[in-house]
């Protein structure tokens, strides 16, 4: 018989339907403004806090709605914004170190979807509101540093060796060293070799000099570089999770670039400064034996070097540094309490307390240098070309008497009050291995984020009905069921948008509106068809039949070309094209489910069976 | 309801007048891209944008002047979809290179007005600007590639050179359009843009499907008849995808917000002109080439001819 489904796929649409209703359905709840409070340390998440939170709350006259305990901490919801931003302000200055408050969208769905794993889509910054970084690590400077690490070692291994040398020098990616005769080389060469095998070095002849050139494999710059990446990356977790922000995104994106976003944070300063600083410290002995007027003539004595204090006075210090920011596993911002100035508390880990245990045990009576470590991005203009480069900028901050042993635990002091907090924080977050610059920024701010909320679903929903009306006017009865596929296609988008966690953004938005005015055309296309088919002369059941049979691949043709145009975008597309990419691509396909297989079944239902005279078409 | 059947339009018949039509518009655009040129938004020039919002209708040269004592005098500071809403654009800054350029411009504005509210702040490095210029020209080319390829595949290599002839031609016109307007033309537009090639790429397939079913059934008519009455045959089907689809386009460009304006502006070209090349340049190319059944022939045919095919 003409026009029937076998009952397996009436079923197999019912099921299709009823998922994508569930999916959709969290949707319709949305999502409140809360805050989510964890803990770190020493605090923890018990019914203590729960009562203080509570107290908090209520003594500043701020309405909440629901205060809820789980796994990861306690989640508190609001009805608005406002009350959410003013709780976050009170409950992060009054909880205390020991908690964390950062700013959520909870979902608002009732548990048993939850469980279900649906949760609504995932808005884009461009929706929410928020923080969004490109940054670039310069792994340039990263290669240097390795280089003058690689002629320190070398300088060291000869001096071990007794070979002796004229010069040890950085050049063009590689480490040049000099030699006065052959032997020298020889035995440099064999003493290298034996410590560092995975050095290629290469012997040269010039000017009557003999010289040994020390250079990586491609494979090790590529293995330094992306071990630097990795490391800002897990330096870049700790600083956000210090800053308290809420579902935090850190993702690498290509060889030496770092994506960032932070929802629903607004002081885009703040961040900035804290996520790309790359201050540390180093300690190290001053040297005593000789005179800082002969090394400001140029005359640096071996194993040391100059440096400036920060009112400007040079200072010697060794080369050898006792420890760096690396070893220290925790610092907090404080005052000294006999002077009263800023300090920083800092403590060592196993490791760096055993080595500043040594040094200062031996220097009792000596003098200890903390330097102040900072990168700067700076421009210069080179053939005419500009060029960022990263400087490094290195200040003593700090001399003091060793006067006991010191070990794991002690206080810097020599800073500014504000500069101190800021280096307690990047101290216990870790130190940058790579300076790291902001390519790209696009923040949203939350009222930005709400209008385009509006904005899109008024376009979504305004377009939608002006489609539903032409259609039931231009094709009446066939009409209506195209609108119901209409409806669905727009509750299936949804729904397959909810279950991957896709980023819907506002150009996403867009794909959607585009969706729904395209999704008709397979009706149309199917439609059309029915008429001049009908006006052939054939009988209702078989226009139906062949209406459909002969719209089929026209159908798919236009729909595979359009969905290679979105899948292109997709792939070569970056940020807002990919968002409309993903919704225009899921539209397609869900178009085609619901514009053919769902009116069939619908008119199917309708006609089957019966003597028909006249169509509503 | 139903006004566009049994029509029978000359289409092929007035091919000469379109062409000269079509021609006219190509000229404007290609002369104005050349002299003109575009006006590239930030995603593409590199540079910052602050978009801030005050809580009455905002003076601009107040907001200039706080600006310049700032220390930014090259801004350009205009209304944004509300009197109460300013955008502040700088080009990339010599000599300076942080992100925070924003940060201090609204610090400044903040100075004058504490009411002042971040609405959006964007900075762009030159380098990502100059990526995404060259990312966005290749990703067209790839599309262009594919769909060209798929359309040899599914029909002949005439229709496909005339389906391809026909995006061209769209994006020619629709750039064109962003070049004599002088609108920003960013990465939306861009993604705008390849939505237009999907779309008239759909409306062409559409037609070409017909012409070469057509060719089969009319074996005696010569081609410019059997093209003929396949845009009549298809002409209300491509009306009115085309009047649903500007519908919701419409709803965008009025509704959607500033964010999406020139996106909405850009497909709301696109489909008007993808329409009208779907039915004069794509099958005109086809034509010029001497397309006729005997080229169709060997072409598998599916779903067309199989009446009583369950779906």
């Amino acid at each position: 018989m003409l026009n029937q489904y076998p009952l397996w796929k009436y079923l197999l649409i019912l099921l299709i339907l009823v998922t994508g209703l569930v999916y959709a359905l969290p949707n319709v709840y949305g999502t409140d403004p809360s805050i989510q409070i964890s803990a770190t340390g020493e605090g923890q998440v018990d019914s203590a806090a729960h009562h203080r939170v509570r107290e908090l709350l209520e003594g500043n006259d701020i309405p909440y709605s629901r205060i809820t305990l789980d796994e990861q901490g306690m989640l508190v919801r609001f009805a608005d914004v406002d009350e959410q931003l003013k709780a976050n302000d009170i409950l992060r200055s009054e909880m205390g170190d020991d908690y964390v408050a950062a700013m959520n969208l909870a979902p608002a769905a009732p548990s048993w979807l939850t469980g279900l794993g649906a949760l609504p889509m995932y808005l884009g910054l461009d929706l929410r509101g928020g923080l969004h970084f490109l940054m670039e690590v310069d792994t340039d400077t990263v290669m240097e540093q390795t280089y003058e690490d690689m002629s320190n070692e070398m300088r060291t291994i000869l001096r071990e060796a007794k070979v002796r040398y004229r010069s040890v020098t950085q050049k063009d990616g590689a480490v040049e060293l000099r030699f006065s005769s052959d032997e020298e080389r020889e035995a440099a060469d064999t003493a290298i070799s034996a410590e560092r095998r995975d050095l290629q070095l290469i012997e040269q002849e010039r000017n009557g000099a003999y010289y040994l050139v020390a250079s990586l494999a491609d494979s090790a710059i590529t293995e330094i570089k992306k071990a630097a990446v990795k490391q800002n990356i897990t330096t870049l977790r700790n600083r956000i999770n210090e800053l308290g922000v809420a579902e935090p995104i850190v993702q690498r994106q290509g060889e030496e670039r770092v994506v960032i976003q932070l929802p629903g944070v607004q002081d885009s300063a703040q961040v900035k400064t804290v996520i790309s600083a790359t201050a540390t410290l180093e300690f190290r002995l001053v040297d005593v034996e000789n005179d800082v007027r002969e090394a400001q003539r140029g005359r640096v004595p071996f194993g040391s070097r100059l440096y400036e204090e920060r009112n400007g006075d040079p200072i010697l210090l060794k080369k050898r540094v006792i420890i760096t920011g690396e070893r220290i596993t925790n610092a907090t911002a404080g005052f000294d309490e006999e002077s009263g100035s800023p300090a920083v508390f800092v403590n060592l880990d196993g490791a760096g307390a055993s080595r500043m245990a040594s040094v200062t045990k031996k220097n009792i009576g000596q003098p200890m240098a903390v330097v102040f470590i900072e990168y700067k991005p700076e421009i210069t203009h080179e053939d005419g070309e500009e060029k960022v480069v990263t400087r490094k900028v290195e200040e003593v901050i700090n001399v003091a008497t060793i006067r006991g042993v010191l070990s794991k635990r002690f206080q810097i002091t020599g800073l500014e009050p504000n500069e101190s907090s800021e280096l307690a924080l990047l101290l216990r977050a870790g130190a940058l291995a790579a300076p790291i610059r902001i390519i790209e920024e696009r923040t949203i701010g939350p009222s930005m984020g709400q209008d385009n909320i509006n904005q899109g679903t008024s376009s979504v929903l305004i377009g939608m009905i002006l489609v539903l009306a032409f259609m039931a006017f231009w094709y009446r009865g066939f009409g209506l069921v195209a609108n119901v596929a209409l409806v669905t296609n727009l509750v299936l988008i949804v729904a397959v948008l909810s279950m991957l966690q896709a980023t819907l953004t506002l150009p996403g938005i867009a794909g959607i509106v585009l969706t729904v005015g395209m999704a008709v055309d397979a009706n149309v296309l199917i439609f059309e068809r029915i008429r001049e088919e009908l006006q052939n002369g054939n009988s209702p059941q078989a226009s139906i039949s062949s209406g459909y049979a002969k719209a089929l691949s026209t159908i798919a043709d236009a729909n595979i070309t359009t969905l290679i145009a979105a899948v292109v975008l997709f792939v070569f597309g970056t940020g807002p094209i990919k968002g409309f990419a993903i919704t225009l691509s899921i539209g397609i396909i869900t178009s085609m489910f619901t514009a053919i297989m769902g009116t069939r079944a619908i008119v199917n239902l309708a006609v089957a069976g019966k003597k028909l005279r006249k169509l509503s078409i | 309801m139903q006004i566009f059947q049994n029509t029978n339009y000359d289409f092929t018949g007035k091919r000469h007048y379109a062409l000269f039509l079509t021609a006219v518009l190509l000229i404007i655009a290609v002369v104005s891209l050349a002299t003109r040129g575009l006006n590239f938004g930030l995603d593409f020039t590199g540079g910052t944008l602050l978009e801030v919002g005050y809580s009455e209708p905002a003076e601009l040269d107040e907001i200039r002047s706080a600006i310049g004592r700032a220390g930014y005098d090259n801004a350009v500071v205009q209304h944004f979809g509300s009197s109460r809403d300013v955008m502040i654009r700088l080009a990339p800054q010599e000599g300076q290179i942080n992100a925070a350029l924003s940060d201090d411009i609204l610090k400044a504005l903040r100075a004058e007005d504490e009411s002042v509210e971040m609405r959006r702040q964007e900075f762009v490095g030159p380098q990502i600007g100059e990526e995404l210029r060259d990312d966005g020209g290749l990703a067209m080319l790839i599309a262009l590639a594919f769909i060209l390829i798929y359309v040899m595949a599914r029909f002949e290599w005439r229709f496909a050179v005339g389906s391809i002839a026909a995006l061209i031609h769209d994006v020619v016109i629709v750039i064109g359009f962003f070049s004599v307007t002088q609108m920003d033309f960013d990465l939306t537009v861009l993604a705008a843009v390849l939505a237009v090639i999907g779309y008239s790429l759909n409306d062409t397939i559409v037609v070409f499907d017909r012409i070469r079913e057509n060719f089969l059934r009319m074996r005696k008519s010569q081609p410019p008849e059997v093209i003929n009455t396949s845009l009549n045959q298809t002409l209300s089907r491509t009306v009115v995808t085309s009047l649903t689809t500007l519908l919701v386009v419409l709803a965008m460009f009025f509704l959607g917000g500033e964010m999406i304006h020139s996106f909405a502006a850009a497909l709301l070209v696109g489909i008007i002109i993808g329409t009208y090349s779907s039915i004069y340049v794509a099958s005109s190319v086809a034509l010029a080439l001497n397309v006729n059944s005997a080229n169709l022939i060997p072409v598998e045919k599916e779903g067309a001819d199989q009446p009583g095919h369950e779906l």
